[in-house]
């Protein structure tokens, strides 16, 4: 890295004597690499063994940027901008270093937050400069700071509830969606009303800023905590498209194509993450789903009974089996039993059993979140099976062991069109020929859903906690 | 419509067709690190901040560009930290 800005400082002195190649061909040109940098980097995140590489790649396309930036004649005052890039660069190093891999959707919402709030600055700056401004300039300045303050203060209500700073189940009042309605309303009226008398426009644009800004709070409090891995990767989806919006505003490319990059990763995580739920986009952001699970206990037919064995008594099936396959679900997590499952895993191995995972898309808080889990928990990351890949090998499965995950298990997802989660994509661990679901007790889960695998003939529920549960059956293999 | 603003929006609409292909490739194992990842090139905008900080000392424009370059860096520098911290735990 500090050879390329070696190189580029060489150069830079070399163009020294004409100023407009730099500053017409130079940067911008080094602005292109960046952002061919920054797509080569995203390819290379398509395998975990290239995907380090990637990172440096995208990294190394960021400070090529900044650099080339820095060249710019335009720049008078290079003490301010030190001090602002050592503040940032030593919080975020912090930031980064101290957070657990469990809070990371908090820390990704948090910083989702930070890069619209740095759009609608750097639109705002744009506006601020006292320029006479073109009326597209005018138009995508509103657009930009719309689109940073609803990503701002969105991303920090959608922090709150994750960080239980907030409470995770929707805050509804009746109205609400007038209201939301009105105000955007009013914030298309104003971004009108600035373009067309460019003279008032300094009022309006404050206006549309702190509007915006409420209603990227009232936009977010009525998504109930389950729902938040949609909002966090549609929050991820506008971080990029404020970029974008603010590259039109300066009229830079690189913030552009960088900008849509962003934006089209976000788009397609929020439609993998729908689809996980069987849910539209719409009903995740406007239903309020998960605000009426207190009240009402369930109905259970007395009829039906479970099974339930203490751990030591299951160790010989674990250790007659051919294939095992793990089924993680938050649960684990919370119970911290990763390492210990792991453990059980390298015990299995060594009795010849072949072990898998099965990670449903919405195992996590976010997307991906539970594959980062186990991988953080030492479990080689080519034993992880999602959805699609490990449906079909659940009928030559001897064991699917269930821990800490509930509704993406449940087979009324597939027959039960009264079922609240009926067409959901699931885990057919009930094909299985024996399941062990490892629970606290027989309480339903966070959508308050009974769950049928609970009394079939091949299931057997362990009750207990998670960790201690896999713990015994650890010490009980060795 | 100026010709400049033509270019830009031909960008824009190609960027999102690259975005979308490159993107739908990443395999759900990596979509955490994805969402860190591409939220520090999302700090990209820490351009505009540099610029607007540095071009106008003493201005309005120049304070909101201090503050945009302390939140882009926080991005930039923290996602592409926490990412790689991720990235490294994934083990064959």
């Amino acid at each position: 890295m500090w050879l390329a800005a070696l190189w580029l400082r060489a150069v830079c002195l070399e163009c020294s004597k004409n100023k407009i190649i730099v500053q017409d061909i130079f940067i911008p040109i080094i602005y292109l690499f960046s952002a061919v940098l920054f797509i080569l980097g995203l390819r290379q995140l398509s395998h975990p063994r290239t995907a380090p590489k990637g990172n440096n790649t995208a990294a190394i396309g960021m400070l090529l940027a900044v650099i080339a930036t820095l060249l710019n004649n335009q720049i008078l005052d290079f003490q301010t901008i030190f001090i602002g890039i050592v503040i940032g660069s030593a919080i975020g190093a912090v930031l980064a270093k101290r957070v657990e891999m469990t809070s990371m959707p908090q820390l990704v919402a948090l910083f989702n937050g930070f890069g619209g709030i740095a759009s609608l600055l750097v639109a705002a700056a744009e506006f601020y400069k006292g320029e006479p401004l073109l009326v597209f300039t005018l138009a995508t300045i509103t657009l930009s700071v719309l689109i940073g303050a609803v990503t701002f203060s969105g991303s920090l209500v959608a922090f709150a509830k994750l960080q239980g700073l907030l409470r995770g189940t929707p805050i509804k009042f009746s109205g609400q969606h007038s209201i939301n309605g009105i105000l955007a309303g009013v914030v298309v009226l104003l971004a009108v009303y600035a373009v067309l008398d460019p003279a008032q426009a300094s009022n309006a644009v404050l206006a549309i800023i702190v509007i915006s800004l409420f209603l990227g709070i009232l936009f977010v409090i009525p998504i109930g905590g389950a729902d938040m891995p949609v909002v966090i990767a549609m929050l991820n989806s506008f971080s990029g498209l404020a970029a974008c919006a603010t590259g039109f505003v300066i009229q830079n490319d690189a913030l552009i194509i960088s900008g849509s990059l962003v934006g089209a990763s976000g788009i397609i995580l929020t439609d993998i993450m729908c689809k996980g739920m069987n849910r539209t986009i719409w009903n995740v952001l406007f239903a309020g789903v998960g605000s009426a699970i207190e009240g009402s206990p369930l109905e259970v037919d007395p009829m039906k009974t479970v099974k339930s064995y203490e751990p030591e008594d299951t160790v010989v099936i674990f250790e007659n089996s051919k294939q095992i396959v793990i089924v993680p679900g938050y649960g684990l997590a919370v119970a911290q039993a990763q390492h210990m499952v792991h453990e059980l895993q390298e015990l299995l191995e060594g009795k010849g059993v072949i072990v898998k995972y099965a990670i449903h898309p919405v195992a996590g808080r976010m997307p991906g979140h539970m594959n980062v889990l186990l991988a953080e928990a030492n479990v080689p990351y080519d034993s992880l099976y999602d959805l699609d890949q490990i449906n079909p090998e659940f009928e030559e499965t001897d064991v699917t062991l269930v821990i800490g995950a509930n509704d993406v298990v449940n087979p009324a997802a597939r027959h039960d069109v009264n079922s609240p989660i009926f067409g959901m994509p699931i885990l057919d661990v009930d094909k299985s020929q024996t399941v062990f679901v490892l629970k606290r007790s027989m309480n339903p889960g966070f959508a308050g859903i009974e769950n049928e695998l609970f009394y079939k003939d091949n299931t057997i529920m362990i009750f207990g906690d998670a960790k201690d549960t896999v713990s015994k059956l650890v010490s009980e293999l060795k | 419509m100026n010709g400049q603003l033509l270019v830009e929006i031909y960008v824009f609409v190609l960027a999102v067709f690259v975005g979308f292909e490159v993107i739908s490739k990443i395999p759900p194992t990596l979509h955490t690190p994805l969402m860190s990842g591409s939220n520090a090139i999302s700090g990209i905008t820490i351009i505009g901040a540099l610029l607007a900080a540095g071009s106008l000392p003493g201005t309005l424009s120049a304070t909101l560009g201090l503050i945009a370059i302390i939140l882009a860096m926080i991005n930039v520098v923290g996602g592409f930290m926490v990412t790689g911290r991720m990235l490294r735990m994934f083990k064959k």
